[in-house]
């Protein structure tokens, strides 16, 4: 008998077989996923997720006999009270006496429960999408440097001496130019010696003699290591993006702003943190609300206290820019926000406004997105296109080369698509 | 006043944990058991410890140790996982691999009781039933498969880089569904061999490579209608028809696939021809693993090498995995093959060694005949589930479990109880009960009956309707979607009475786009 422990073999034999079961059930997936985000807390989304999909793309078929119809015979254990003769009425589902019929393993045509792990979820969360091109030029401006090797230079600094490098090159030139090796000068003397004891023929130790004498001056002036055999690593200073980013959810939190208009804000911030995460080693949040005055909270208060007051748009900004200056400078962070709001702004603040997101906040920014939130209800008014007082002091802004993106939303159902059509993947990129 | 338990130095272990030590010590006693006293014939046996993720992992790709890639594994293992990890439903506390060493698994975290059951259960009772049950020996290749299947993980994988994920899928889809289909049912003169499969395959492959000549492309083809069209009966025997194993027809007439393809059918046909001893045998299987390891559990009980809390831990396994429900009660799926195979194995020693009147007169041969062992040693290896039942579920035990038998016939508004356990009803309720386990019986009679080569190449295939049970339409037409997609052409599926060959249904697929070659 043998017994062989197999606990330490490769975990994960069955990943294979896993991906090319999602790759099977893609469409399926990608469905159930999209589903499943509107159902979760903005910082726990990046978890797993139990999905349910259906078994239409995944099912195995195979002939067997259909579930209904024809005669059938069961034997069947545990009889009380039956005769023969005697008759039942018939079960729901038309079986028998019987509980194996239908499916044998409990999967046939029923939906298919799994659980799909956090990076299995993210990537097909966010597939497709993609930071703005822009927002890589400003990374690629607002670099920190770090040293990276380079291949080898003959000056530097001796702690960077490569010893390889240079004790290749040494024996490489010793080589070429028949440095005597310590072993022939060794043999040299070992001979004279021995003609020496011997007593032997005067010219030919004088002979042996010249002979040593000859490679011992060679050796010496052929150095072991000469200083053009010496070689030092370099290194070379390489641009590197910041691999940090803050994330600033601004939102407006007065009075006419309903549980419905926060909450398609969340959504939308929900969705913009994720996707961060996705490209950051690092995301921090900052929450701003504001009403006729702005403050940093928490998440909690962020989107759950109530608050009374104006709406005064251009205090947010400023609080943003605030914090920014203390904790964020823009050389070392890529900085995102997302303003959330129903569009109303006191009109008295509209020209600062502009001005504050024009030459303060749009310039420290990667991509500064306003979400307008509108009642679901609300058709009406919308359709006719009357914009918004915010809307339309924004859009004075709104020009190509500055990062600010305006969509307008009104129900959770176009939340995620607005999202995606603001970070889609540009196609001809290439 | 105090009772001291002292316990008896002939304990093969202590308490719950398991080492290596131990396990060596059970497996040694319960060898001497299982061989000198039961008479046992076995496998070299090769146990492997693992923990539950890899038990899953052996779960999806239907218990074997290698297996090739397929979506399909992947899905059963999500299911699986998902079941296990909420607690729907544990594990399997052992699987066994029906090769030479005889392979099986035990769980790291099984208790030591646990083990000792597996080893008897699995390691012996199985074991002996692989080695010596003649459908076992007829079909299965014990030391050619787990090289085959290594082999065809390689080629699987080798044709996936070649030909594309989505080609080979393809193939392997179609070949799963008609895995049922892909059996040969009766012996024929070769046994097989598999280590000879991977040779032969590889010498085809260098033939082919050795012999290319591209000029063969430009020999001109036979003007059509040259050859003078056969009789129906002439064609029908030139291709072997009628032919029940849909797999064995694609791989050698299709006209469209490719060689790698048919490979890929015959691996799949191989490992389904591999399992068909196992399905035949569910009841016989299970009944003498689970009454060789009641037997060990009791001998090492009995000569105190094993402790009475052990015991208890045993027989409290033991009883559940031969439960029974009836079919009032909710937790009834279905005969439970563990208890079904038990009770006859346990029947089986009763008749032998002390019958009664009636064993007498229904088991002339059997009854009195003395060691029950011999008795069941022979049934394990010359019997499947259905002979088996016929030939030894006796009345004793029908009324035992109160068996009874009910027609359900889809016109009538009520079930018909046509036999109970009495003197009239068990052959009765005994010949249904075996036709249950009839493989032949239960599933669907489907044959390939006729294509003419020559002309449309329309693959016409025939379902004999017993008792007039039409197939599952949606996964009917599913599964000839992918004969289309092997074969190329039209496919077309009568369902035909077998009583009347009246025609009850015709399903017909037509020609994929752009397939095969």
């Amino acid at each position: 008998m043998n017994i062989i422990d197999r606990r330490l073999n490769p975990q994960g034999k069955s990943l294979a077989n896993r991906q090319r079961f999602l790759r099977r059930a893609k469409e399926q997936v990608v469905k159930a996923v999209r589903d499943a985000s509107g159902k979760r807390g903005i910082q726990d989304i990046e978890n797993g997720e139990k999905v349910t999909i259906s078994a239409g793309g995944v099912r195995e078929p195979s002939f067997h006999r259909a579930s209904s119809g024809g005669v059938r015979d069961y034997v069947v254990p545990g009889n009380k009270e039956y005769v023969e003769g005697d008759t039942i009425q018939r079960p729901d589902g038309g079986g028998g006496g019987r509980g194996s019929e239908g499916s044998p393993d409990g999967d046939g045509e029923d939906d298919f429960r799994f659980v799909l792990s956090r990076e299995e979820f993210l990537d097909i969360f966010l597939e497709d999408l993609e930071l703005p091109d822009l927002v890589k030029q400003k990374v690629k401006q607002s670099e920190s440097h770090s040293l990276t090797r380079a291949g080898y230079s003959v000056s530097g600094s001796p702690a960077n001496l490569n010893l390889v490098r240079t004790m290749r090159n040494s024996l490489s030139r010793r080589m070429a130019l028949r440095r005597p090796k310590p072993a022939e000068i060794q043999e040299l003397e070992e001979m004279l010696r021995e003609a020496e004891e011997a007593g032997e023929d005067a010219t030919q130790i004088q002979a042996l003699r010249e002979q040593l004498e000859h490679i011992v001056l060679r050796s010496k002036r052929i150095p072991f290591i000469d200083p053009i055999d010496v070689r030092y690593n370099r290194f070379e200073s390489v641009p590197k993006p910041i691999a940090q980013a803050v994330m600033f959810c601004l939102m407006d939190v007065s009075g006419s702003m309903t549980e419905h208009m926060k909450d398609l804000a969340k959504r939308f911030f929900m969705l913009l943190f994720l996707f961060l995460k996705r490209r950051y080693r690092s995301v921090d949040i900052v929450f701003i609300r504001h009403t006729h005055e702005a403050k940093e909270v928490d998440e909690e208060t962020f989107f759950y206290s109530a608050e009374t007051g104006g709406t005064v748009v251009s205090t947010a900004l400023e609080e943003m820019q605030k914090v920014v200056r203390e904790r964020y400078p823009a050389e070392e962070w890529n900085i995102y926000a997302a303003q959330a709001s129903d569009g109303d702004n006191m009109s008295s603040d509209n020209a600062k406004s502009v001005t504050l997101l024009r030459d303060a906040i749009l310039p420290l920014c990667q991509y500064f997105a306003y979400i307008e939130v509108a009642a679901e209800h609300n058709m009406g008014l919308s359709a006719l296109g009357r914009e918004t007082e915010l809307w339309r002091t924004y859009k004075q802004v709104q020009s190509p080369e500055r990062p600010l993106a305006m969509r307008r939303v009104r129900s959770r159902r176009e939340i995620f698509p607005v999202f995606r059509e603001l970070f889609a993947r540009e196609k001809a990129t290439a | 006043m105090s009772v001291v338990i002292t316990k008896p130095d002939t304990l093969l272990y202590d308490g719950v944990d398991w080492d290596y030590d131990k396990v060596k010590r059970v497996y040694d006693a319960i060898e001497h058991v299982a061989l000198k006293e039961m008479g046992l014939d076995v496998y070299p046996n090769q146990i492997e410890v693992i923990t539950a993720e890899q038990m899953l992992d052996a779960y999806s790709s239907i218990g074997m140790p290698l297996m090739y890639k397929h979506w399909s594994f992947g899905k059963h293992f999500a299911r699986d996982e998902m079941l296990y990890r909420k607690g729907y439903r544990g594990l399997a506390y052992e699987i066994v691999i029906n090769s030479s060493p005889c392979i099986s698994y035990i769980m790291e975290e099984n208790t030591m009781t646990m083990q000792t059951l597996v080893i008897a259960h699995a390691a012996f009772g199985h074991n002996h039933f692989f080695k010596n049950n003649q459908l076992f020996q007829q079909w299965t290749d014990a030391e050619g498969i787990l090289d085959y299947l290594e082999f065809a993980k390689t080629f699987i994988s080798q044709c996936e880089e070649r030909y594309g994920h989505a080609a080979v899928e393809r193939v392997l889809d179609a070949a799963h569904a008609l895995m049922n289909q892909g059996v040969h049912k009766y012996p024929k003169k070769r046994s097989l061999d598999l280590r000879l499969e991977q040779k032969r395959e590889r010498e085809r492959q260098e033939y082919q490579d050795q012999t290319f000549n591209d000029l063969w492309r430009t020999v001109p083809k036979p003007a059509a209608g040259a050859r003078p069209p056969k009789s129906v009966s002439e064609r029908k025997k030139l291709l072997g028809l009628p032919e029940e194993n849909i797999l064995y027809f694609l791989e050698k007439k299709a006209p469209r696939l490719e060689h790698w393809q048919r490979e890929l059918l015959r691996i799949v046909r191989h490992i389904a021809q591999y399992f068909y001893p196992q399905k035949q045998t569910k009841v016989m299987n299970e009944g003498c693993a689970t009454y060789v390891h009641y037997q060990i559990m009791n001998r090492l009980h009995e000569t105190g090498r094993i402790s009475e809390g052990a015991f208890l831990e045993f027989l409290h396994s033991h009883t559940s995995v031969v439960f029974q429900p009836e079919f009032d009660d909710k937790r009834f799926s279905g005969i439970n093959p563990y208890a079904l195979g038990f009770a006859m194995m346990q029947d089986i020693v009763r008749i032998a060694e002390k019958p009664t009147d009636e064993d007498r007169q229904w088991f002339p041969d059997l009854a009195g005949r003395g060691d029950g062992m011999a008795a069941v040693r022979d049934a394990w290896a010359n019997y499947r589930d259905e002979s088996f039942i016929l030939q030894y579920l006796s009345p004793h035990l029908m009324r035992k479990l109160k068996m009874f038998s009910v027609r359900d016939d889809a016109e009538d508004p009520y079930l018909l109880v046509d036999h109970i356990h009495n003197e009239r009803g068990y052959r009765s309720i005994r010949k249904m009960l075996a036709r249950q386990y009839d493989l032949g019986f239960l599933e669907p009679d489907i044959q390939i009956v006729d294509v003419d080569l020559a002309g449309d190449r329309k693959l016409i295939l025939h379902h004999r309707v017993t008792n007039g049970v039409l197939l599952d339409e949606s996964d009917a037409k599913a599964v000839l979607r992918h004969i289309a997609n092997l074969w190329g052409y039209e496919v077309q599926l009568v369902e035909v009475s077998s009583i009347s060959e009246a025609i009850l249904k015709e399903h017909a697929v037509t020609a994929p786009s752009g397939v095969g070659g």
